[in-house]
């Protein structure tokens, strides 16, 4: 027994993983990236100028503070910090924080971006940073539905539809009934939206991405005509109210977490609600046990008596109501109106938003977020003039979903019975 | 005992071999079933789609629900009347004129070229919603061509042509690569390259390169006469050679898919991937192979709407929304080429009525893409519209063509 204990472990050189390779390419990516940036904006500016980052709003309690810091220091500082990422991806150790890496490389390369634009001027980054949470929140409402379908193996392109759909329902019974009568019907729209989906899917076994794509389609036709035909005629009906941000006390006090985090609607808060709720449910409940299981290998969850049909119906309609609540946000708060195909594409970002976060409530709040910073840069980068033109600012968060799910956010791996249908035997 | 005889009779005697009418009907529909049995389910459809189109007229006729209180006959009699009208101007609209027929062809070419493109897809068990974006860059392609090469027409039409096919199948082929190389999702990649399109033509049109002199839309220069699309009944009427081009990429695509060995390769990789590659198929070059194919009839459907489109001056939105009834019609046509030939010009017709529904009856094309979706669910799940009809002798529709994320 000790002779064999005592065998000295024979050196196997294994061949690398995917996520190691994957993550020595994520390496050099970072390590060219923070070249670029020395060279871009580290040399690229003034060395005399600083960037003032503006911290308050005129109506926060704190007013006037700033943040005045050299640009080129501050670039400088983001590059190296950005090499240090790229040289510990080369060690390939901690695998498992690739993409968190390629998160952070992403906002320090942001700063570096903005410490050059805004050098010898002002820029409000706290504004910025509100619009960052702002911008995401319907990204991460609809990474969150495509997560709860996912989960039990029902695939949801029709995100984007839902959300559309639901946006429209909001806006027309809060113009005509009120509030409450808004976010009921935005919720009961995505419910049933999800319900078509569960029921085309598992009832007559339509292709889950057919039925996505006609969930779409549905949507954007029959929300278009209405708004054409009834909504350009009774425009009383396309006139809902503002739902107000509630500060909480204290918290919004605080400078720059304040107005970033504390002082949002209801919609907001109810985001993060629901990414610990349902990671908490998915992980440290019998609900999540069963859901996941379904997702995983619905003839094993059959078997052991859970009725893999029921449990999918279910999710696929939660997930429904929760690109509603996403819909109400838009139609109520963001925008505050309805426009033909107001939402633009972004159910198909919350997808890929979804997919980088690994099919997990705190990965799809990470990559949401990510997603809405860069829009958030985008929108406030166009008002700095920078020389870039405008639409390829516009075309980054596209880029950015590509290369997400082209190859740097890896090997994931959805639920396995993802996108399959079930056939009870 | 003589309950028998006849049987037995006729066992001796066996009636003459019918002759093959339903090897004819396959031939001429190409869907490989009975003429009647392939029909069956798209006509239903088709029907259905209209029936249900007509409630959601009424349901949003405005005035008439303003009467409904005072008058409901008048009301219901109007709604009626209101859904009476925008099928007869849709139908006039598509046939009631040569140049209604002219305007359904010339809007049926680009929808079955694109078509083409999604079908070609769904035989290898890739869904390319990307054809959008490939129209939009081929369409580039071919304005660089039309606008900055110096050509007789003769050679000036052809080489805008290839320069279209080549762009938009380059920009499929990236999705297809993708996928080949490193399993990033094809439904993913092709919305977000038709975004990144869409931009690219919006800051191209506005720059020097392509702009018209004094404008501020993004509007190009004027296109050349030598690379124009010549028209078939003169100028007063849109439909140009283009539906030849479609006509030959239609028997291109059958003859490619059926006929030859790569194509007889796609099919397999779309019926299983695990077996074809085990049988010693590329199947990382099948699929950039097919996206890049299937872009470049993307990008055959992109050069009719800048060279074949009066008045020849490209915007911003040339490609409409034609990307995406292309997935509609594909579905429709069972992704094969003649199929897609008949839903092309089906969808032909119900575009281009559904414009003179809009102009004369005041009710928006938009109720196309309603029709459209509901096509698309009727086919997709046959067994609703069994249930609906109570017919028994439906072909079962395409029912999984793509899989999940991990393929």
């Amino acid at each position: 027994m000790t002779a064999i204990a005592e065998t000295p472990a024979v050196e196997v050189r294994v061949r690398a993983t995917p996520e190691e390779r994957r993550s020595t390419v994520v390496g050099w990516v970072l390590i060219s990236l923070s070249l670029y940036v020395f060279w871009a904006f580290v040399f690229g500016v003034d060395s005399t100028l600083d960037a003032t980052f503006n911290l308050s709003f005129a109506t926060d309690r704190f007013t006037d503070l700033s943040w005045v810091v050299n640009a080129r220091v501050l670039s400088m500082v983001m590059a190296i910090g950005i090499f240090g990422l790229g040289i510990w991806r080369l060690t390939r150790q901690g695998l498992r924080y690739t993409n968190i890496s390629i998160a952070i490389a992403f906002g320090l390369f942001s700063l570096a971006f903005l410490a050059w634009a805004a050098a010898g001027s002002q820029f409000s980054l706290v504004g910025m940073l509100r619009a960052t949470v702002i911008l995401s929140v319907v990204i991460v409402l609809g990474a969150l539905t495509g997560l709860m379908c996912e989960r039990v193996g029902v695939i949801n392109i029709g995100i984007e539809g839902q959300l559309l759909a639901s946006a429209f329902a909001a806006v027309v019974l809060s113009s005509a009934f009120g509030t409450v009568a808004g976010i009921v019907g935005a919720l009961v729209t995505g419910g049933l939206l999800g319900l078509l989906l569960a029921w085309l899917t598992i009832r007559f076994r339509v292709d889950q991405i057919i039925a996505g794509v006609v969930i779409n389609f549905l949507a954007l036709g029959l929300t278009s005509l209405m708004s054409s035909r009834i909504l350009s005629d009774v425009v009383d009906l396309n006139a809902p109210k503002r739902i107000p941000a509630i500060r909480i006390p204290v918290l919004a006090e605080i400078p720059v977490i304040g107005p970033m985090l504390f002082d949002h609607t209801y919609f907001v808060y109810g985001m993060f609600i629901l990414v610990f709720a349902i990671h908490y449910g998915l992980f440290r409940t019998r609900w999540g046990l069963r859901s996941r299981s379904v997702g995983e290998h619905p003839k094993a969850a059959d078997t052991a008596g859970i009725n893999v049909y029921w449990v999918r119906y279910r999710n696929v309609v939660l997930g429904g109501c929760i690109a509603g609540w996403g819909g109400a946000f838009l139609g109520l708060a963001q925008v505050a109106r309805f426009e033909e195909n107001m939402t633009g594409g972004i159910g198909f970002i919350g997808l890929a938003a979804m997919i980088f976060g690994r099919w997990m409530p705190f990965g799809a709040l990470g990559a949401g977020l990510v997603f809405g910073f860069s829009r958030a840069v985008q929108q406030k980068a166009s008002i700095l003039n920078i020389g870039v033109p405008s639409e390829f600012l516009l075309m980054l968060p596209y880029i950015v979903v590509i290369i997400v799910v082209a190859g740097v956010a890896g090997k994931t791996r959805p639920p396995a019975a993802d996108g399959q249908p079930y056939i009870k035997q | 005992m003589s309950d028998v005889k006849p049987e037995a009779a006729q066992e001796e005697n066996p009636a003459p071999p019918e002759k093959d009418y339903q090897g004819m009907a396959d031939r001429i529909t190409g869907v490989g079933e009975s003429l009647r049995r392939a029909l069956i389910l798209p006509t239903l459809a088709l029907f259905l789609a209209l029936l249900v189109g007509a409630v959601i007229i009424m349901l949003t006729d405005v005035d008439a629900w303003r009467r409904m209180a005072d008058e409901p006959v008048a009301a219901i009699r109007d709604m009626l009347v209101g859904v009476w009208e925008a099928y007869r101007e849709l139908f006039v609209g598509a046939f009631g004129s040569v140049r209604g027929i002219s305007e359904t062809l010339f809007t049926a070419t680009p929808l079955i070229l694109a078509g083409l493109a999604v079908a070609v897809g769904f035989k290898t068990g890739l869904f390319n919603i990307g054809a959008r974006g490939q129209m939009l860059i081929a369409g580039l392609c071919s304005l660089w061509v039309a606008l900055y090469v110096d050509l007789p027409a003769i050679l000036h039409v052809p080489l805008a042509i290839l320069a279209a096919v080549v762009g938009g199948g380059i920009w499929g082929g990236v999705a297809g690569f993708l996928k080949a190389r490193t399993g990033a999702h094809e439904v993913i990649t092709t919305i977000m390259l038709n975004f990144i399109a869409a931009f690219l033509v919006l800051y191209l049109l506005k720059s020097p390169l392509f702009q018209a002199e004094g404008s501020n839309a993004p509007l190009s220069e004027v296109i050349p006469e030598s690379a124009r699309l010549p028209t078939l009944f003169g100028t007063g009427f849109r439909v140009n050679i283009g539906l030849f081009l479609a006509l030959g990429a239609v028997f291109f695509v059958y003859w490619l898919l059926y006929k030859s060995t790569i194509g007889f390769e796609f099919r397999a990789a779309g019926f299983s991937p695990s077996a074809s590659l085990y049988a010693g198929m590329n199947v990382a070059f099948l699929y950039t192979a097919v996206m890049f194919l299937s872009g470049a009839l993307a990008g055959l459907a992109g050069a009719t709407m800048t060279l074949g489109l009066p008045p020849y001056a490209v915007s911003d939105n040339f490609a409409g929304n034609i990307g995406f009834d292309a997935i509609a019609l594909a579905l429709l046509g069972r992704s094969h080429p003649f199929g897609v030939l008949w839903s092309g010009l089906l969808f032909g017709v119900l575009i281009t009525g559904g414009r003179a529904m809009q102009a004369g009856a005041g009710v928006s094309v938009d109720l196309v893409i309603v029709m459209q979706s509901l096509i698309i669910i009727f086919i997709a799940a046959p067994e609703l519209v069994k249930t609906i009809f109570g017919v028994k002798s439906v072909d079962e529709g395409p029912t999984q063509l793509t899989t999940g994320w991990g393929a």
